[in-house]
Parts: C-alpha cells; sequence; structure tokens
C-alpha cells in the first residue's frame, strides 16, 4: 500500500501536529519508503503466533492505595510556560 | 598529576583513595578538558560549580567506601536531574527543569559520584548519529567529522575525549552500543527492567533500558552495580538481590559455549568486519571457549519490527507535550487545538515528527492489525528465537555495528539507511536481553569497530566476564590525538 498526501495530512491531525505545506512532499517519500520497508513482515505466516505484549516473566505489581506525597503543587506548575495563580492558562476553550 | 583524565574510571579510583590526587584536582583536570572540547559539541548544559563544590566537600570529609567516590560524572541529557535543565535534545524542553530526580543517576549520586553535566543526545533518543538534536551535531574525536554514533552521542563523544571518566546513556535500538562502537568503547545495554526507567525522559517503553560507557570492562561492572537495582517506581524493575559486578569479575571463560549466528553475516557487509568477528572467534577459541554455529531465523525481521512498535510506543509517550504543563509553547493559533498543533510542530524535530506520524498511524483504526498487532507476533518469534539457542550456548557473538562511523551528513537523506545501521543491536531490545559492546579493532581507515556479546535474561556477569577476558587479550587500546584543543 502508499500513503498519500491527503492520508499523511489525517494523521498529523490525529498527532495534533501541523505539517507545513512546503514538506508534505518530502514527507510522503519517506513515509513510504519506511513503509515499504516495515510491510517485509508480510512475508511471515504469523497465524498461530501469540503477540508478545511483555518482555517480563513477571505481572505488573499493584502497590498500597496510600498517598506518598502532595503539597507540591508549586513544583508542578514551575515548569508552566504561562500560569495564573494555581491554574495553567491555556488558550480559550468555551465561548 | 597531568594525564589522570586518560586513565580508567578505576584506577581514577585508586588514586583517590590512595589520595594521589584529590576530587578537586581531578574535576578541574576535566573541567579543563571540557572548556577545550567546545568543538566537539558534546555537552548540552555544564554543572562545574556544582560539581567543584560537591568535590571539595568530598575531600574534606571522604568516604572511600562506596564504589563512585569522588567521582565526577556527566551524564546523557535524557536523565532527569534535579534543578538542573534536562532537554533530551529537544527544542521542546529547552526549558525544562525538573523537580526530581532520575532513579539512576540518584544511584549514582547515592555511591559517591556528583554531576558534572550534561551530554547531547539525538531528540528523544531518536537517531544513530547524534545529528538529530536540536542542539547540533557532536564530532567524533576519532575524527573531525565523523558523528560519534547515536542517540547516546554526546556521552560516547565525551567519554572517548576524556571529558568524564564514565558515563550512562540509555538504549531502545542500539543507542548504547552502536555509539561505544563508533569511538572505541565500551558501552552495555542491561537487561529489560534491571535499571530503574523512572526519571528517564521516555522514548518507546518497552525497549528503553538505561546502561554504563566506559573505557573498560571494570569500569562497565562498577558503573552498572552503582546503577542497577530495583525500584518501586518503575512497574517493570525486575525485584531481585543486588549483585556485585565488579567483585565477581573473573577472565577465565573455559569451557562456555558462544553461539555464532549465521544470520549476522548480511549482504554488503565490509570484509573487515567479518575480519574482526573472524579475530574475535579466535581469541575466544583460544581462552577455551567453545564456539557453537546457531540459527536465530528471524533476525531480518527485527528491524522492520522494531520500526512498528518504537514510533507506535514513541507517539503515545509524546502525546504529553502539550505546551501546557512543562516545556515549548507556541504563540500561534486561534484555539486550544491549534495551539497544541502549532506547539507541537514547532517543539519536535524532523526525525520525531516522522516517528509520530509512523506510530500514530500503525496504531490508527483499521491498520491496528496489520502493523501493530502483526509485529508484536512477530516480536514474540524473535524472543523465541533466541530462548531457543540459549538452550545450548551461554552467550551469543556478533559484530556491533554493520560499519564504523560515517561522516555527518552522510545518511541524513535516507532515513532507511539510517536505521539499518541498528541490525545487528535491535534484535537485543526486541527481545529484552543485555548485550556488551566491546571495542575489537580498527578498519583501514583507522576507525573503530565493536563485537557485540548477547546474553540471557540478567547475565550479565557472564557476559562481563567474557568481555574481560576478550578485552586482556584483544589488545586493542584507544589512541587519539586531541586535535580539537
Amino acid at each position: 500500500m502508499s500513503l498519500d498526501k491527503e492520508k499523511i495530512k489525517h494523521v498529523a491531525k490525529l498527532a495534533r501536529i501541523s505539517v507545513d505545506e512546503a514538506k508534505v512532499d518530502s514527507l510522503t517519500k519517506d513515509l513510504n519508503s519506511i513503509f515499504k520497508f516495515i510491510e517485509q513482515l508480510n512475508e511471515l505466516n504469523t497465524d498461530k503466533v501469540e503477540p508478545l505484549t511483555s518482555i517480563l516473566n513477571q505481572s505488573l505489581r499493584s502497590r498500597k492505595d496510600e498517598i506518598s506525597d502532595g503539597k507540591i503543587r508549586e513544583k508542578i506548575l514551575k515548569n508552566s510556560p504561562k500560569k495564573n495563580e494555581e491554574f495553567f492558562v491555556v488558550p480559550k476553550v468555551v465561548e | 598529576m597531568s594525564n589522570i583524565t586518560n586513565q580508567s574510571l578505576s584506577e581514577i579510583l585508586e588514586s583517590i583513595k590512595l589520595k594521589k590526587i584529590s576530587s578537586l584536582e581531578l574535576t578541574q583536570a576535566y573541567i579543563k578538558n571540557i572548556e577545550n572540547a567546545k568543538k566537539l559539541n558534546s555537552f548540552v548544559t555544564t554543572t562545574f560549580d556544582q560539581a567543584l563544590e560537591n568535590a571539595k566537600k568530598f575531600d574534606n570529609k571522604p568516604n572511600n567506601e562506596q564504589l563512585l567516590s569522588g567521582i565526577p560524572l556527566a551524564v546523557k541529557d535524557l536523565f532527569c536531574t534535579e534543578n538542573v535543565k534536562t532537554t533530551a535534545g529537544s527544542n521542546i524542553l529547552n526549558n525544562f527543569i525538573p523537580s526530581y530526580e532520575s532513579t539512576v543517576t540518584k544511584n549514582l549520586w547515592n555511591n559517591g559520584a556528583f554531576l558534572l553535566g550534561k551530554l547531547n543526545c539525538d531528540e528523544f533518543a531518536m537517531g544513530s548519529s547524534n545529528e538529530t538534536s536540536f542542539f547540533g551535531n557532536v564530532i567524533n574525536p576519532i575524527g573531525d567529522q565523523l558523528v560519534p554514533g547515536g542517540s547516546s552521542g554526546g556521552s560516547s563523544s565525551a567519554l572517548a575525549a576524556d571529558l568524564t571518566p564514565a558515563t550512562i546513556g540509555t538504549d531502545t535500538g542500539g543507542s548504547i552500543r552502536q555509539p561505544a562502537s563508533f569511538t572505541g568503547t565500551v558501552g552495555l545495554k542491561p537487561t529489560y527492567g534491571l535499571c530503574s526507567r523512572w526519571g528517564i525522559v521516555a522514548f518507546a517503553s518497552s525497549l528503553d533500558q538505561a546502561g554504563p560507557m566506559t573505557k573498560t570492562v571494570n569500569d562497565c561492572s562498577i558503573m552498572l552495580e552503582a546503577m542497577s537495582g530495583f525500584d518501586e517506581k518503575d512497574s517493570t524493575s525486575i525485584n531481585k538481590k543486588k549483585e556485585i559486578y565488579s567483585k565477581n569479575l573473573k577472565d577465565n571463560i573455559k569451557g562456555l559455549k558462544i553461539g555464532i549466528p549465521k544470520e549476522y553475516r548480511v549482504d554488503n557487509m565490509p570484509k573487515e568486519i567479518d575480519e574482526l568477528w573472524e579475530k574475535g572467534k579466535k581469541i575466544l577459541k583460544d581462552l577455551g571457549a567453545q564456539l557453537i554455529d546457531i540459527s536465530l531465523p528471524h533476525t531480518k525481521y527485527a528491524l522492520p519490527t522494531y520500526y512498528i512498535v518504537a514510533p507506535a510506543e514513541a507517539s503515545s509517550n509524546l502525546a504529553r507535550y502539550d505546551g501546557v504543563r512543562y516545556g515549548y509553547r507556541s504563540e500561534k493559533g486561534k484555539d486550544l487545538i491549534e495551539m497544541y498543533e502549532n506547539t507541537r510542530s514547532e517543539g519536535f524535530g524532523d526525525e520525531v515528527k516522522r516517528r509520530i506520524l509512523i506510530g500514530t498511524y500503525v496504531l490508527s483504526s483499521g491498520y491496528y492489525d496489520a502493523y501493530y498487532l502483526k509485529a508484536q507476533k512477530v516480536r514474540q518469534l524473535i524472543k523465541k528465537d533466541f530462548d531457543d539457542s540459549f538452550t545450548k550456548v551461554d552467550a551469543i557473538l556478533t559484530p556491533s555495528t554493520p560499519s564504523s562511523a560515517f561522516k555527518i551528513g552522510e545518511k541524513t537523506n535516507d532515513p532507511v539507511s539510517m536505521y539499518l545501521n541498528d541490525i545487528f543491536t535491535v534484535p537485543v531490545n526486541l527481545a529484552g536481553l543485555p548485550a556488551l559492546s566491546l571495542p575489537a579493532g580498527l578498519d583501514k581507515k583507522g576507525y573503530p569497530l565493536g563485537l557485540q556479546l548477547i546474553g540471557k535474561a540478567l547475565d550479565e556477569q557472564k557476559i562481563l566476564n567474557i568481555g574481560y577476558a576478550f578485552e586482556k587479550n584483544c589488545g586493542y587500546k584507544n589512541e587519539i590525538k586531541k586535535w580539537w584543543s
């Protein structure tokens, strides 16, 4: 299969990345060559193979439902590009 | 001691212990080297004042009982360091100052080391040449205009240029072993789960693993011992007794069975890589190891599998960069969605965007089974190849890379040719196994080449021992002229 420009713009929309119109052609070319490479996998019959979902022979641990930190609002807000007192500020969402 | 910085970590530790040199003198010597090596561009951030302060503190009250007593260390800029900028080589994190310390770096500091600076790397560790970093190319000290490998290219460059006595990197598809091979240094990717991923900027969570990069195998065992260990904060951390790799290091490998996989002889592989492999086999055989031909039949499918699994995980991990809670935010856009789109478009570089798009596509509705599920099944086959082989052998010997270091710009126009650099390293990540890259010789241009030892899960001690014996009998030594200072 091959990816056309419209498909790539759609995927970019899903990924929330704006794509420069001037770069769409080279991006299409690169992605198609990568997908051609990836599609070698179709040579293999994997009908009877279980997918590998974890490399570890252990199930995920669960921890006690206990609070281990807190009162770190300032630390959390410290790196915010835009804030107002104790809030993150984003462009207006509701009119 | 004018030449302290070209010694190995273990030699330096001995000098500190015997008070032949103070931690302050040592730190000053590295700072001088770093200041003279700006051309290499291996550092993103330096923390000299903090390092000098820590060195003085050590000298006033030396504790020589620790693994890394009084040692300044620079680390890859993918490890979050408390109150020190952590960029992951990206514009989107150019202003990010973590309020916490990664577990792995905290382990190093708890063992007596302290931070010297943060090392350049490919953006979000996506690259094999350090050319995707927002902070520019890193130069390989082996030769001007040569790439240092990637993604831990700042780490390999700084180590080989004597700008840090040892360092740490991360390896998702070869990002420790390939740069180690390109710079004539030692690099270890540990078993998945041995070193905590907590506080490391995430790329592909089922593959990412931190590990040491050092000048010798002994140094590698010391660093691994210091950085590894169970961590409650990483849900995939393995809970087991801590190993004493450095004390248990021994060079007797008599009777060990070494597998030689036929699939690692690829088309168009330079003759010198083949010759190097032969040389490696001979050294191990002369040391009493037994060579056994094995087959890892799905090897050629490892890279295509990787280029589904890794971008899929990356696209979901990197969804967090939204310009709201931390990192770069674009001023452009009329609403929230446009702000996200512009932030991510301006904040990420081309390779990162490419991989996010691949990942988003392979996970999107209607394509999931054809790509992601397929890749997970092939990953199972690749793991099974290794499981089968390890019923017959103790370790596997392969080349680390299909070529030596290449020139800056040589492969940037063709992503697939860049990806092929990791052809020998990627299978190990997919199977979660440990692997050690060892400097083993030079090609005809005089550039270093490495050999890789792959072990069973959690069998780091064995591959370190084989590496230790190999190193003693290989006679490789990095001879780097300091042309940059």
